[in-house]
């Protein structure tokens, strides 16, 4: 019976003379998602987007995929007549309400819109004309204007456009109307959620990922291509740029005291991260970080490590509860493959006892040590990056 | 220059194991249970490994029964054995070294009324037999030990114990899981007094998804499997052709010139450990007076102050694949339980690896995976977690 989706919009409609930009975004998220699955033809029309799906597509599949594009509010699947004319129409309208509600014992109420201002019958004639025919057709139904238990909902434009049914968006703003920033990717549970919501707002983003081989180990590299993969479900094709850490992280082990290690380590990670974001256009970084989730993560320790970074750090679950980010990374489908046992790098030399409450003036003066070399392997490492395209 | 020693975790099939399967695959992949001629001609590749291993294990074709594999022989072993006989009662004897896929149909059958001893063994790895004697008891209906172990490569006198436990009660079952020992050792079921043997094939060049469990002749075990009756009822289920032509071509292989081959195994061994025993720091475990009463190809080495499985990847970056304790157990976190009970060092639990061979093994592997262990340890020992 549905052949096509109208796609519903908020806060683009607001946004003025750029609202073009938005819906060209929206219109190409929603390209994306659907390219595996068939030949789709999406069009901007008169502040709607329309989706119709290609012979033998897979209701349940696109809806899925239409859930995961940032930026739509509604999801109606709708039929499509090609006339506009009264008696046809009419006619859909009865048979639309006798396939999709074979127990018609409900009550309901027509909503109209003229697209098409030139149509003979005006909105509320289509209404009251419609409910009229539909009463007699099946006298099972009651009207109820106030309460009513569906609402169908017919639109005239250059075709007639009928439906009811209306399925929730994610919301947020399309990817790609607000800049691109790079994400820290780890192995675990927050970075993804992270990466998640930050594109919820219409960021586009790119990776990094700290491998630290041997000490972290060719499944810990797929774990995190697989998260990456996971989170480009919603924030499309992501780059990938993988750092080998190893030499940076055991200068920084073998020269500096093992109870600050973590917190210098995070340093470098934030240069090295606000380099590549300066190399690529990103203009901020994101971290999964969470007020005091781990020693790391006092307001001490990221002062601390937010120090080293000029660009701007998006942290968007600063204030977040475990449980809340576990829950979103359970709906995001990221949760089951965090939590594969593998080390990550921030693991493998952390101390018994690491510092909770780094004092800036220690920690530089412990950075001095390493002053010899940490440029060089800093440089290496930048160079040797290796970058994948995931999607 | 490449190093496979991981050899215990799986090998490669040999070419005309491929070949073979091939061949069944594309030409002759009838139905065995098809009644036409194709049918027919399928069922002879079955008949025809059946004979090749009935052979090698001096047992009668009707002994032989096709599985998925050594979990699933072992699998069938334990719960049909359990279950047909717990009449005579629910008591069944094992080790604390077993697999998983012995240990974990045992916590079934434990959950299930059945009443389970552990015993343990000696720092060899060995099961200390007056305690598995004194286990026996009245309500005794099977004892299960491993012929050699998969992280270790301790070896068990099966004959001894069966010889043991049989004078104790005579009517109770031995089963032996023998993945590890088949193509290594010459088992002879009767003469060892065994009376259920479970085997793998791609421990010995075959195919994965493919094994054995030998059943002697009126021993009576209840399926696990139930579906269309192939095998006599035993194990339902369209045989997996080409995996069993594929296993009998490695069966019939691997017993050929075996002497030879086992003692090029054991030479491999020997070299490994003599060397690796100049690296400071160093143990290897489950070692015996004479190398000649462990496994031909199995070694397990502790490396003090070096995490297993950094170690096992920085090796891996030189092209040295060999498994952190055992293949099975290693992509959980927690540790291997055979190298506690044969007590190693709790500090040294983390620091295992075992290095495992097979014919296609040789001397150029073994020297340059000591040459790149030489290079490694002292650098890896430097960094350390504290």
């Amino acid at each position: 019976m549905y052949k096509a989706f109208l796609i519903k919009y908020a806060e683009i409609g607001i946004k003025g003379k750029n609202r073009y930009i938005f819906e060209n975004a929206l219109r190409d998220q929603i390209k994306n998602v659907l390219r595996n699955m068939g030949e789709y033809i999406v069009t901007k029309e008169q502040g709607r987007i329309y989706i119709e799906c290609p012979d033998g597509y897979d209701f349940e599949e696109t809806v899925e995929a239409l859930k995961r594009v940032f930026g739509i509010v509604q999801i109606c699947p709708v039929m499509i007549l090609d006339t506009t004319d009264w008696e046809p129409l009419q006619e859909a309208v009865g048979d639309f309400v006798q396939v999709k509600y074979p127990d018609r014992n409900f009550t309901f109420k027509m909503e109209a819109k003229r697209g098409n201002k030139n149509y003979p019958i005006t909105s509320p004639e289509i209404c009251i004309e419609m409910g009229a025919y539909l009463l007699k057709r099946f006298p099972e139904l009651k009207v109820d204007v106030h309460r009513p238990e569906v609402k169908i909902m017919v639109e005239v434009r250059n075709k007639s456009y009928v439906y009811s049914e209306i399925i929730e968006g994610p919301g947020g703003m399309p990817v790609g109307t607000a800049g691109k920033a790079l994400l820290l990717l780890s192995g675990g549970i927050d970075s993804p959620v992270a990466g998640y919501m930050i594109s919820k707002r219409g960021v586009t983003i790119d990776a990094v990922y700290f491998h630290a081989p041997p000490y972290t180990s060719e499944r810990a590299k797929q774990k995190v291509t697989d998260l990456a993969k996971l989170v480009s479900r919603y924030t499309g094709p992501i780059r990938l740029h993988v750092i080998n850490f190893t030499e940076v992280q055991l200068y920084i082990y073998e020269k500096c005291p093992h109870e600050e290690l973590t917190i210098i380590m995070r340093r470098y990670m934030m240069k090295i991260a606000e380099q590549i974001a300066t190399d690529t256009g990103c203009l901020g970084l994101v971290t999964g970080e969470s007020i005091g989730q781990v020693a790391s993560q006092t307001l001490h320790s990221l002062a601390a490590t937010n120090e080293v970074c000029k660009l701007p750090v998006y942290r968007p679950l600063i204030a977040f509860d475990k449980q809340d980010i576990v829950n979103i990374a359970e709906k995001i489908n990221t949760y089951e493959t965090s939590i594969l046992p593998f080390e990550d790098c921030c693991t493998i030399f952390v101390a018994k006892h690491p510092v909770t409450k780094p004092s800036l003036k220690v920690i530089r003066n412990s950075e001095k040590a390493l002053q010899e070399k940490i440029d060089e392997l800093v440089n290496t490492a930048l160079e040797t990056k290796e970058t994948l395209f995931i999607q | 220059m490449e190093a496979y020693l991981d050899n215990a975790a799986t090998t490669r099939a040999f070419d005309s194991v491929k070949n073979i399967m091939t061949e069944v695959l594309v030409s002759d992949y009838g139905n065995p249970s098809s009644l036409h001629s194709k049918g027919v001609q399928a069922e002879r590749y079955i008949k025809d490994a059946k004979e090749i291993i009935s052979k090698s294990l001096k047992a009668d074709p009707k002994e032989i029964i096709f599985t998925s594999g050594g979990t699933e022989s072992n699998n069938m072993a334990l719960i049909g054995t359990a279950f047909a006989n717990k009449r005579s009662g629910n008591h069944i004897i094992t080790t604390r070294i077993e697999h998983p896929s012995v240990h974990n149909p045992l916590l079934f059958l434990e959950e299930n009324g059945f009443r389970v001893t552990y015993v343990p063994v000696d720092n060899e790895g060995k099961v200390i037999q007056e305690e598995l004697l004194n286990a026996v008891c009245d309500d005794t209906i099977l004892v299960s030990i491993m012929y050699v172990n998969n992280e270790i490569g301790s070896v068990q006198n099966i004959a001894e114990i069966s010889k043991g436990i049989k004078e104790k009660k005579p009517n109770i079952l031995f089963h032996v899981d023998a993945i590890q020992a088949y193509g290594k050792y010459t088992i002879y079921p009767k003469r060892e007094g065994i009376d259920l043997l479970s085997i793998s094939g791609h421990k010995i060049h075959g195919p994965k998804g493919v094994g054995v469990l030998y059943v002697r002749d009126k021993v009576k075990i209840k399926p696990i499997i139930f579906g269309g009756e192939q095998q006599k009822g035993m194990r339902s289920g369209t045989e997996n052709v080409p995996g069993i032509a594929g296993l009998g071509q490695a069966v019939k292989l691997i017993y050929k010139d075996h002497e030879a081959k086992i003692s090029h195994l054991y030479s491999l061994k020997e070299m490994l450990i003599s060397e690796v025993s100049k690296i400071e720091g160093i143990t290897v475990n489950a070692t015996s007076s004479d190398t000649r009463l462990t496994a031909p190809h199995i070694v397990s080495v502790s490396f003090e102050g070096i995490r297993s499985e950094v170690l096992l990847h920085a090796l891996e970056e030189r092209h040295v694949y060999v498994s952190s304790g055992s293949a099975c157990a290693s992509n959980h976190p927690q540790l291997s339980g055979t190298l506690k009970a044969i007590g190693v060092k709790k500090e040294l639990l983390d620091s295992t690896l075992r290095f495992s061979f097979s014919v296609e093994t040789t001397q150029e592997e073994i020297e340059f995976t000591i040459n790149v262990l030489n290079e490694l340890v002292p650098i890896l020992r430097r960094y350390q977690r504290h």
